[in-house]
């Protein structure tokens, strides 16, 4: 009844490729940013700020990353949290270097080393494929992982071998460091997520994501139709590595606080990779639901024996939840292999015919 | 800068050459993990070969195989009872994997299928800590009759050592391997299942039932992780840090290609003497630790030549 677009008629090519076409959208989007920049942080307590959503967007940007990889690309990577810790590690070095430049600046430059990294190891996909590729990119996983431990230099040869982020202020106000409050951090991460997701939005349907996306549905059929196989996929590598890094580096620096190399280790890859298949291959917005879900239902779950008053051990809740997540993956991929992105699509169609069936 | 070079490419074959008895033990223990290796690598070659399903929990079917014959045990079942036990649980554990995961799963994406067994993983870990605890277990080596203690070989005026339980890893390894390749090459099953692996509808239109060997395959690759977790749980204990035995089998499994039985077995040689040797002669150079990802370096390099590994069925692709 609300959510339709009949009588909205677009009588230029703008509108018409407008990134939200339909009004009801424009003022949902609307909506969802006044929540998330001013409702959230005035309401929310800062426990649930830092535990849950700053973790949420952070995760959502390096599902972004390997979204655009994956399911736009058709590249499956397990090297996510490799390049993750390479961002981290590189901003932690320019911090070092560049006391005085602004942090925000050195965070998103640290995604352009994550991105030459990317790129080396993206050089085996121009002639390996598939599953193949996948345990490939396992190697810089693993290389990079063995990295972190191994060469002290990353960490300015601290005895700790961890990362400690210093104090960094933007007009006065610390964002980084012990100092800094939920909330400044919060606003941060969430500027600099929603400035990213809309620069990928736009990469996605612009010429380049229609060159990944022909490459995902054939290769050799995009190389026919004068697509460049090398440089698609080379620049696939090269920005969602790009969004890995700077979502390691905010990791480290806006969540964390301070990180070892075993932050960055295999499990995380994994996490990113569930986050994107069950938010939806080839859909941003499905990132989001990827890594609200995958972070989320943990805490969920151990808040459940609490609200029903049952007492149950720590450790079994654990292993429980464990069986739950798998379970739970499992389910989804049954009902519904397209993600949650698909359900949400399926929701808009509803609302659209409603009152009517179809 | 010279001494760099020398030292990468010049000392380690000195030191080779200067102690040929360290040399065959490194060989030894390199080819003893390395069958090991690809053991596991044949799990996971059994289910892709038949169903085209990467099957990542294969790990933890081994663990979880390991575990239950030792929870079995300790509960005070006899051994070799507690064995066929294991192997009727493993049994039901496919079955089970086929009804309720394949099946509703049938003809979507491999990485559907391939994700479909990370959850499958989740829920063994889950499932195995609250049945069997996560402490680490022995296994119970003896019971079963495996043998003990090393043989010692004099030579080059030093002495080999070989452990009787490697040596025993190897021969049941390579007496499955056989096994595995007779069943495939003349069993009435074995034959389905390599009609099944090259086509599904064709498979299907002869009258083959697929999810008659789905079972077949996913209780095949249990019986490889019961193996695999009685060798692996005598040579260390039975914890879930053995599942990361999956990650060492990837690049043997790249290695050798993913359709490959013979690939899987010599993939797992290559790897294990490269990774013990790389460790040995050039680990000091860079570091320890380096055999984390020694193996994946070993196995790109092959790959860049034989991008379907080195026995793997060469790719075609049509438009």
């Amino acid at each position: 009844m609300f959510y339709r677009e009949t009588g909205q008629y677009k009588t230029d090519y703008a509108a018409d490729m407008a990134l939200f076409p339909i009004r009801q959208d424009r003022i949902g989007i609307a909506l969802i940013l006044v929540v998330a920049f001013i409702v959230i942080p005035l309401t929310v307590s800062s426990f649930t700020l830092s535990a849950v959503m700053i973790p949420i967007l952070v995760f959502a940007l390096a599902a972004i990353g390997l979204n655009l990889l994956t399911g736009y690309t058709g590249l499956i990577s397990l090297g996510t949290a490799g390049f993750m810790g390479v961002g981290a590690y590189a901003c932690y070095k320019l911090t070092t270097w560049l006391p005085g430049v602004n942090i925000i600046v050195l965070i998103l430059a640290s995604g352009f080393a994550a991105a030459a990294v990317g790129v080396v190891f993206g050089l085996p996909s121009l002639r390996i494929k598939g599953f193949y590729l996948t345990v490939a990119t396992l190697a810089a996983q693993f290389f990079l992982s063995w990295c972190f431990v191994r060469v002290p230099w990353l960490v300015n040869y601290n005895v700790s071998n961890a990362i400690e982020v210093p104090t960094r202020t933007l007009f006065d106000i610390p964002v980084t460091g012990p100092n800094a409050t939920p909330v400044t951090r919060y606003l941060v991460v969430l500027g600099i997520v929603v400035a990213m997701t809309w620069i990928a939005s736009n990469i996605v349907r612009g010429r380049i994501g229609r060159n990944w996306m022909a490459v995902r549905d054939m290769d050799i059929a995009a190389e026919l139709i004068g697509i460049r196989l090398y440089r698609a996929k080379l620049l696939a590598f090269a920005v969602s590595s790009y969004y890995a890094g700077v979502a390691g580096a905010l990791m480290v620096f806006l969540w964390l606080g301070a990180a070892e190399a075993d932050s960055f280790n295999i499990n995380q890859s994994f996490i990113i990779l569930f986050m994107v298949i069950i938010g939806g291959l080839g859909s941003l917005i499905g990132s989001f639901f990827g890594a609200a879900f995958i972070w989320g239902l943990p805490v969920f779950l151990k808040q459940m024996p609490a609200m029903f008053g049952i007492a149950v051990a720590s450790a079994t809740i654990e292993h429980i939840q464990f069986m739950v997540v798998g379970a739970l993956i499992i389910m989804f991929l049954i009902v519904e292999p397209h993600g949650l992105a698909r359900l949400w699509q399926i929701g808009k169609q509803k609302l659209r015919m409603w009152p009517f069936p179809y | 800068m010279l001494e760099i070079l020398y030292k990468i490419f010049i000392d380690p074959f000195v030191q080779m050459g200067g102690a040929p008895d360290l040399l065959i033990q490194t060989l030894w223990e390199g080819l003893v993990s390395g069958v090991l290796y690809a053991l596991i690598a044949l799990g996971f070659v059994l289910i892709f070969k038949a169903s085209g399903v990467f099957n990542f929990a294969q790990g933890i079917m081994v663990v979880f195989a390991a575990l239950t014959l030792v929870g079995l045990h300790a509960k005070g079942v006899p051994a070799f009872l507690a064995l066929a036990l294991t192997v009727v649980v493993m049994l039901v554990l496919a079955i089970g994997v086929e009804r309720l995961m394949l099946r509703p799963l049938v003809n979507q994406p491999d990485i559907i299928l391939f994700m479909a067994t990370f959850g499958l993983t989740y829920f063994l870990i889950g499932l195995g800590e609250i049945i069997f605890g996560g402490e680490p277990k022995v296994m119970i080596a003896s019971e079963l009759y495996l043998p003990k203690g090393a043989l010692e070989w004099k030579v080059f005026g030093g002495f080999v050592s070989f452990q009787k339980i490697d040596i025993a890893a190897a021969v049941i390894a390579s007496v499955m391997v056989a096994t595995l390749a007779v069943f495939f090459q003349k069993t009435r099953i074995g034959r389905a299942l390599r009609a099944v692996a090259d086509s599904h509808k064709a498979a299907l239109s002869v009258g083959i039932s697929l999810e008659q060997i789905w079972v077949v395959v996913w209780f095949a690759a249990g019986i490889v992780a019961l193996a695999t977790g009685i060798m692996w749980g005598a040579r260390s204990d039975v914890s879930f840090a053995l599942q990361i035995l999956a990650l060492k089998a990837l690049p043997v499994l790249i290695l050798g290609g993913f359709t490959s039985i013979p690939g899987a077995i010599v993939g797992g040689v290559i790897i294990g003497v490269g990774e013990k040797l790389g460790e040995f002669y050039w680990g000091p150079l860079l570091g320890s630790g380096i055999e984390s990802w020694l193996a994946y370096a070993i196995a790109l390099v092959f790959l860049l030549f034989r991008p379907q590994g080195l026995f793997g069925e060469k790719i075609i692709e049509r438009i």
